[in-house]
């Protein structure tokens, strides 16, 4: 809500410097988001008083060199009138007419003055420098609304009214600072000028003055001329016409485009400027139509029959069926003939002011605000009427809007006013009255206040207030601007917000700690990030959204889109429905840094959303935890210590998943060979298994995937895992009494079968060597020539140790041959040594 | 020559030799010469022996004389060396200290997660727990429940992302506010006080910018209780922004507007970058909104399983990437969730 200083100072004087007024009032709840100056001291532009100036144009001449420029006298209250040579084409008219028998008024600017240029794009600042014109001195000029400002307008100069004042400054006739507010959905009443200066004249205490409502009733009776039938009088509470007679319509007075201007709205004729005027002022939408084209002037508010249609103020023709009404059938303003307009909403073309209008029918009314909402947001068009109607809109407001815009009306476009109003009010204001005590007050706000201060906090905002049951309790009863006051928190609110948020003191909870509890689902997640940090992978947070190629371009055979969950509204089609893995943005993250560095390694940890079967309890679909991974480039930074150029592969992936569930004290997980996963590399891939259950999957990127994801690398890696599963696996750590006894090493180098996992050679020599084994570690896997083909030679390093002896050779021994005996049998192995 | 005039000749001799050793091999070789048992010493002390037996005394004390001045000569000259030696060593050894070191790869959280850590932390040191639930709600839960029954025109305030459903199911979304935990942590305590906070990922149907995202996170919190004020929200909040913001950083408090709380309150801080005198960051104003927060209404205290009229409580909510870009100065919020590496690692 723009408000200028100058409207609202008509209904509040107003003795703050505007930064603090803003401040008060933004402390207050009304939150001024910006202060705009025009033409006054700390504006882009302020006008200087000494230099522009307002003048009166008394004669205009043709220039004796140049048939496109005039030169005009100027009297700026000098005495001495000043020529000044322009091409203003809105001038020519008066050329060579002798002495103007009406002059007109301009802005007269002085040499040095400030303007921004007219000719140029946008808002570039000059200064008034005297040359000759063609043989003509200019050292002065008659300044257009562009030059000034106020417009982007430079077509001519700025004619003012005739009663502007020759010789005050500008800055005094048109100079206004325009207050900015962020109005939230409680504060619908300060959607109006009134609804401002009312908060204001309850903060500071000064006096509200309403606006001039003299109308004379100069016309024939309304009765009997104008009818309002409602048909629908829960969607229209009320609903009152007046009708004024012989207006001549054009341009609104300069004062008043000039505010709608301000306040945002485009001035368009003087009733239509009226009509958003009084919304602007008093916070009334209000609609005016042609009588003469209202058939038998009988208005009736009814819902939309089926096939009727509407062409709109915006020249749009209308199907009013249910989908106008998200659901509900539109509400219509009618006469006999048929729709004239869009309740609330919109009005419609066949009934609007034209420049042949001669007779107004002022609607002013309150409608529902769910059938206005609808109906806004199926058409699309929130205009500033259907904003007011939504919020809710004062009951006991359209008399008065109908006084001032007919006051207006008259005084601006001429006419006569019939007698009366037609005043359907079927379903009355209900006043909410409240009893608020003191006790109440403290336990929500804090703070201790007797019934009469309680009182004094609230009368100056409007609120009925009398002292109950020997002052124990204040009857509280809200003004019908008040909508939003349901219940004592709102009473409370308002108390809170006079009495002032920061005059409340601070306190810290006296309650006793309530029950506290532990969360292993969360500290899962800080382990796993410290972990992974540890390792160094930088976290990453990708979309929650994506869209079947990202997923397709991972595994084509996932994008079955029946399987997610989509957006009925997506903003764009890449981010269109619910991820089921985090690894297509995750790799897509992994592609775009390959681009910028040599070496990237990444996690994240994030939900995927799975639709549950059909005929689940709970709509909403399960949100399990998920853990992703995706490396690639260099092993090592590029530096001057290694001459390591090695890039990452499975290994490097691997390791870190080992470690991490090792850390978190998992065991028995197993890496089950992955052939068929399209994501992944057939011979470089596997699923982490642990008793049967999947934890996850971990492999290289099958080429063609990177292909797709254009990734920058001879190999990239990633692994998505299971982090509800994982967390479900976490054993706690146990301490192993530490031997005091020395450990016997063994080195063991066997060749087998390459088909033969290590893992699986590991396990054989793990069940022979039995429980003094205190370590096994695989130092050297060799496939060459010396082993043969179809084979491999690996090496292990065995740590033996008892927890109560020194293990003598021959007990090493006695072990050994069983291990070696073991592989030979299970495995048909052979011992290298 | 006389015996004595030989050690002394013999004495200066060494020492002169001494002088020309340069390396360790030589001093070996000196030692032996002279002070080895079959050395210049050792054989011209054979001559004592045919000394008049008064004279041989003091010739005696001048041989061990003359051999303690040699060894101690000796010592010197070897630790000489052997300063030399290591000095060259060093020399040999010399790093240019400033090259690079061997950095370990450590890798770094994301600055949400880091934000979200610190929020945890100051907020659980007083008594606030962390609670989560689903992204994807129902109306009911993202809006209903809490005081935004359907055509609620305060819904404005959330541009909302829908997800498609078949016909008869309920509305789904995604959720717009993490406000909806609000109503599981109380079903779950009431009617025992509560103390919780819900972060979590939520959604906007926005266009997004430097400014908004479709996505963020959110934390919110309440306190739930017999004597639970506005003062105690007050007091809490400020807690809360010394602990982040530094002892003494100035507040504010403002009115506002959440259908969820009433009163409802916007707090601020003094904008630290320009320190109040207003800059491009806090638009002029010298504030800084760091979080909403209000008493809880009393229809979602009754949704939420408590009698409005028996306890009371606050809710706040906060956005940590805004949070982080306040504390770091990062002018665009599409970063947090580009997966950008020149963004992550620079936290």
């Amino acid at each position: 809500m723009r408000v200028p200083l100058s409207w609202l100072k008509e209904f509040v004087d107003i003795t703050l410097p505007v930064e603090d007024l803003a401040e008060r009032l933004t402390r207050a709840g009304l939150e001024c988001e910006g202060i705009e100056r025009i033409g006054v001291e700390g504006a882009d532009l302020p006008w200087d008083p000494e230099k522009i100036i307002i003048g009166s144009i008394l004669e205009v001449r043709q220039h004796p060199n140049a048939d496109r420029l005039v030169l005009a006298d100027v009297d700026y209250g000098a005495g001495v009138p000043h020529t000044v040579v322009t091409g203003a084409p809105n001038l020519f008219p008066y050329k060579d007419k002798g002495r103007l028998p009406k002059p007109l008024k301009g802005v007269f600017a002085r040499e040095g003055a400030e303007l921004y240029d007219g000719h140029a794009e946008g808002w570039v600042k000059m200064r008034l420098k005297g040359r000759p014109v063609r043989g003509i001195m200019s050292d002065a000029m008659l300044c257009s609304e562009k030059e000034l400002g106020l417009s982007e307008d430079h077509e001519g100069v700025l004619i003012l009214p005739d009663d502007a004042p020759v010789g005050m400054p500008l800055r005094d006739y048109l100079g206004d600072i325009v207050l900015k507010f962020d109005v939230l959905p409680n504060m619908a009443r300060c959607l109006s000028i009134l609804g401002v200066a009312r908060e204001i004249a309850a903060l500071t205490g000064a006096p509200l003055r309403m606006p001039e409502m003299t109308v004379v009733e100069d016309g024939p009776p309304i009765e009997g001329r104008v009818r309002v039938t409602i048909e629908e009088p829960d969607l229209c509470p009320r609903f009152t016409a007046t009708l004024i007679e012989g207006v001549a319509v054009g341009p609104s007075p300069l004062w008043m485009q000039r505010r709608l201007t301000m306040a945002g709205m485009r001035p368009i004729n003087n009733i239509v400027d009226i009509s958003n005027y009084v919304m602007l002022e008093l916070g009334g939408p209000n609609h005016m139509f042609d009588a003469d084209r209202v058939a038998d002037q009988h208005l009736i508010i009814r819902l939309a029959r089926p096939g009727e249609r509407l062409v709109t103020l915006d020249n749009k023709e209308h199907n009013l069926d249910a989908s106008l009404g998200g659901g509900m059938l539109p509400l219509l303003v009618c006469d006999p003939q048929g729709p004239l307009s869009l309740a609330g909403v919109m009005g419609g073309a066949s009934s609007e002011v034209s420049a042949a209008t001669t007779r107004v029918l002022l609607e002013v009314a309150v409608w529902d605000p769910t059938i206005i909402r609808r109906m806004s947001a199926a058409l699309r068009a929130r205009s500033e009427a259907s904003k007011r109607f939504e919020r809710g809109v004062d009951y006991e407001l359209p008399p008065l809007v109908q006084r001032r815009a007919l006051s207006l009306l008259q005084r601006i476009a001429g006419g006569r006013v019939a007698q009366g109003m037609v005043d359907n009010y079927p379903r009355p204001w209900q006043p909410v009255t409240l009893d608020l005590t003191p006790r109440e007050v403290r336990r929500i706000v804090g703070i201790s206040l007797s019934a009469a201060e309680i009182a004094d906090l609230l009368r100056p905002l409007g609120f009925a207030c009398d002292l109950i049951d020997d002052g124990a309790a204040v009857r509280v009863t809200a003004p019908s601007s008040r909508r939003d006051i349901t219940m004592l928190a709102d009473l409370c609110e308002e108390i809170a917000r006079m009495y002032g948020y920061d005059r409340i003191p601070l306190t810290l909870m006296a309650d006793a700690l309530p029950e506290q509890r532990n969360n292993p689902s969360l500290e899962l997640e800080l382990r796993v990030r410290d972990l992974l940090a540890g390792a160094g992978l930088d976290e990453a947070i990708t979309y929650s959204l994506t869209s079947m190629a990202a997923v397709a371009a991972v595994n084509p055979a996932d994008a079955d889109a029946s399987l997610y969950l989509r957006l009925a509204n997506p903003l764009t089609p890449e981010r269109e429905y619910l991820r089921r893995s985090l690894l297509p943005t995750l790799l897509e993250a992994l592609a775009q840094n390959l681009r910028e560095r040599e070496r990237v390694l990444l996690f994240e940890i994030g939900r995927v959303y799975l639709k549950r079967a059909p005929g689940s309890d709970d709509p909403r679909p399960e949100e399990p935890r998920r853990l992703a991974l995706a490396l690639a480039g260099r092993r090592y930074e590029r530096s001057w210590h290694t001459p390591d150029e090695t890039v990452m592969d499975f290994f490097d992936l691997k390791g870190i998943v080992e470690t991490l569930l090792s850390r978190l004290n998992i065991s028995g997980v197993q890496y089950v060979p992955l052939t068929d996963d399209p994501r992944f590399h057939p011979g470089r891939a596997a699923r982490l298994e642990r008793d049967g259950r999947v934890l996850g999957v971990i492999g290289e990127v099958h080429p063609d995937v990177c292909e797709r994801l254009e990734i920058a690398a001879p190999r990239a890696m990633a692994a998505e895992l299971d982090l509800e599963l994982i967390g479900a696996l976490v054993e706690p750590v146990r301490y192993r009494a530490i031997s005091r006894y020395p450990a016997t090493t063994q080195d063991l180098s066997l060749v087998a079968a390459i088909t033969v996992p290590a893992a699986q050679v590991a396990a054989t020599i793990r069940k022979y060597a039995g429980a003094l084994l205190e370590s096994l570690t695989l130092f050297d896997v060799y496939e060459g020539e010396q082993v043969g083909a179809g084979k491999r030679s690996l090496t292990y390093r065995l740590v033996f140790r008892a927890p109560d002896r020194t293990l003598n050779d021959a007990e090493i021994a006695k072990i050994r041959q069983k291990i070696v005996r073991g592989l030979e049998h299970d495995l048909g192995a052979t011992i290298r040594g | 020559m006389a015996l004595i005039d030989q050690l002394n000749q013999l004495e200066q001799e060494a020492l002169a030799a001494l002088e020309r050793a340069a390396d360790l091999t030589a001093l070996a070789e000196w030692k032996s010469t002279y002070l080895g048992k079959q050395g210049a010493l050792s054989r011209l002390s054979r001559g004592l022996g045919a000394l008049p037996a008064e004279e041989r005394p003091a010739a005696g004390a001048r041989f061990n004389a003359a051999r303690a001045t040699l060894e101690q000569a000796l010592e010197r000259a070897e630790a000489q060396l052997k300063r030399a030696a290591r000095q060259h060593a060093f020399e040999a050894d010399r790093v240019d200290v400033t090259l690079p070191g061997r950095a370990p790869a450590i890798g770094r959280l994301h600055p949400t997660t880091q934000m979200l850590r610190t929020i945890y932390n100051v907020l659980g040191e007083m008594g606030f727990q962390v609670w989560e639930s689903p992204e994807v709600e129902t109306d009911e839960f993202n809006f209903q429940l809490l005081n935004m029954p359907p055509d609620h025109p305060a819904r404005d305030m959330w541009d909302t992302f829908y997800v498609e459903t078949g016909p008869g199911e309920p509305t789904l979304l995604l959720r717009t506010h993490t406000s909806p935990g609000q109503i599981y942590a109380m079903r779950a305590n009431a009617p025992n006080p509560v103390r919780a906070i819900l972060p979590g990922k939520c959604y906007r149907y926005e266009q997004v910018t430097a400014r908004h995202e479709m996505q963020f996170f959110q934390v919110e919190g309440i306190a739930i209780g017999e004597q639970i004020s506005f003062t105690d929200l007050k007091g809490t909040l400020v807690a809360f922004a010394e602990r982040l913001y530094g002892k003494g950083v100035k507040t504010r408090f403002r009115p506002s507007y959440f259908p969820f709380t009433e009163p409802s309150v916007e707090f601020d801080i003094e904008c630290f970058l320009c320190g109040g005198a207003g800059c491009r960051v806090c638009k002029h104003s010298g504030w800084l909104e760091i979080l909403g927060a209000g008493m809880i209404h009393p229809t979602v205290l009754r949704n939420g399983g408590y009698d409005p009229e028996k306890v009371s409580g606050f809710a706040f909510g906060m956005g940590p990437e805004r949070m982080a870009m306040l504390r770091y100065g990062i002018d665009d919020i599409r970063w947090f969730f580009s997966g950008d590496e020149r963004f992550l690692q620079q936290f």
